[in-house]
């Protein structure tokens, strides 16, 4: 097989390009998708201070690479999910490679900061340990950007990541979610705006460049992981992939090219946003999502025990963790 | 030929001389779901592998919400 750019010899295939390429090649067709991503959306300015969410995983390492090739002034945010000798060894990857190209990383541990591990908020909690998992990235995510004077948080959801969610909120026709869910969600008070540069690669692509670009990422899964719904959702589409070459693309990218503006009005005007009374983060409640499963883990009270009008009401944002764990650091490691 | 395969870690002896495409068609795997390694090269599916190669097998696909799918290929890939 030959590349399709320099007709040496080809070592990745991409069927839905109907190409080959060679390590170099590969990489700049890497590259160029990422461009374009930034560029259509107009995800990034020059000087943006960004702030990369990674896990550890071969998406969010391989984005924050990208970024930092592309001379964004990209840092890390690793957040600790105290997830035993998976999160030690994330952890570990991703200080490597922080140190390695000398680019900052901000660490936040769950443990540490905010007085509980994702393992027990899990047993403790009434949520479920992915969407209290995803409840917390959001949430520290937001807040550690907005503490930083970070512009825009930046997350490795690729192309497989995205269809997966899409399929699965399309099945539900959980029109909300589907009007929320687009490569860009712009800043609004209290909220940075967020942006995932990787949703035109599919899965097989960011571990290709990963791998060829040389960074050490965490194969190993979560181990909390099992029965993942979106993880069907992925299965299902690789096998229509499989015998259908190029599915996947026209879903997601139809989708974010044609079929998403017709989601996005309807919704009336945006609801109104007020701080928490615990964390001053912008929600719906009086207290917000994240501080209520918060207390809800450590046995506590938020406040007098009047009943609050606001917790029924929550914001898409934070009723989307519930329903679909979408992973925020792409389908990397999320650790 | 020694195939090493991820999430879980095991191996599995495989005869060789065959073509990547033809050594994943018959353990299942779908081969846009893999990244296959040679020593420390990226293969493609028409390359054939010999008895004496150390090769790895590496999902790419990642469980949802998180991190690794298992690498359990969806149902008829090719
Ligand atoms: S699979 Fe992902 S979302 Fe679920 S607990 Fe593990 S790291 Fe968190
Ligand atoms: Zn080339
Ligand atoms: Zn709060």
């Amino acid at each position: 097989m030959r590349c399709r750019r320099c007709r040496g010899a080809a070592v990745i295939e991409v069927r839905r390009h109907n190409a080959a390429f060679c390590g170099d090649c590969f990489e700049r067709h890497v590259r160029e998708q990422v461009k374009r991503a930034i560029r259509d959306h107009a995800m990034l300015e020059p000087d943006d201070r960004v702030l990369v969410a990674v896990s550890g995983g071969k998406d969010s390492l391989g984005l924050w690479d990208l970024l930092l090739g592309l001379g964004y002034r990209a840092s890390g945010l690793y957040l600790g999910l105290g997830i035993g000798e998976y999160s030690t060894r994330s952890g570990d990857v991703v200080r490597a490679f922080a140190g390695e190209r000398g680019a900052e990383l901000i660490e936040v541990d769950l443990r540490r900061d905010y007085g509980y591990d994702i393992p027990t908020a899990g047993r403790k909690g009434s949520r479920s340990t992915c969407a209290v998992c995803g409840l917390s990235k959001r949430y520290v995510f937001n807040r550690a950007a907005l503490e930083g004077g970070f512009d825009v948080v930046a997350t490795g959801h690729n192309l497989d990541d995205e269809a997966a969610t899409l399929l699965g909120n399309t099945l539900r026709w959980q029109t909300e979610y589907i009007a929320r869910q687009f490569p860009v969600l712009a800043e609004r008070e209290g909220m940075v705006r967020k942006v995932k540069p990787l949703y035109r690669l599919s899965e097989l692509e960011t571990a290709a460049y990963a791998f060829i670009r040389g960074i050490e990422y965490v194969v190993e899964e979560c181990p909390l992981v099992a029965g993942n719904t979106q993880l069907r959702y992925k299965e299902v589409m690789n096998a229509l992939e499989a015998t259908s070459v190029g599915t996947k693309t026209q879903f997601l990218l139809g989708y974010v090219e044609r079929a998403a503006p017709l989601f996005r009005d309807g919704d009336g005007p945006p609801v109104e946003l007020t701080p928490c009374e615990r964390c001053g983060q912008p929600t719906t409640a009086r207290f917000c999502a994240f501080c209520r499963a918060r207390a809800q883990v450590l046995g506590e009270r938020l406040g007098p025990a009047e009943r609050d009008p606001g917790t029924e009401r929550q914001t898409a944002e934070e009723m989307s963790s519930e329903v679909l764990p979408a992973e925020l650091y792409g389908a990397g490691r999320a650790g | 030929m020694k195939v090493r395969l991820r999430n879980p870690d095991r191996e599995v002896e495989v005869a060789g001389p065959r073509t990547v495409r033809d050594v994943l068609a018959d353990l299942g795997i779908n081969p846009d779901t893999v990244l296959v390694i040679r020593g420390r090269a990226l293969v493609t599916r028409e390359e054939r592998l010999s008895d004496g190669d150390d090769i790895e097998i590496r999902p790419v696909i990642s469980g949802g919400s998180g991190p690794g799918g298992t690498a359990r290929p969806p149902e008829g890939s090719p």
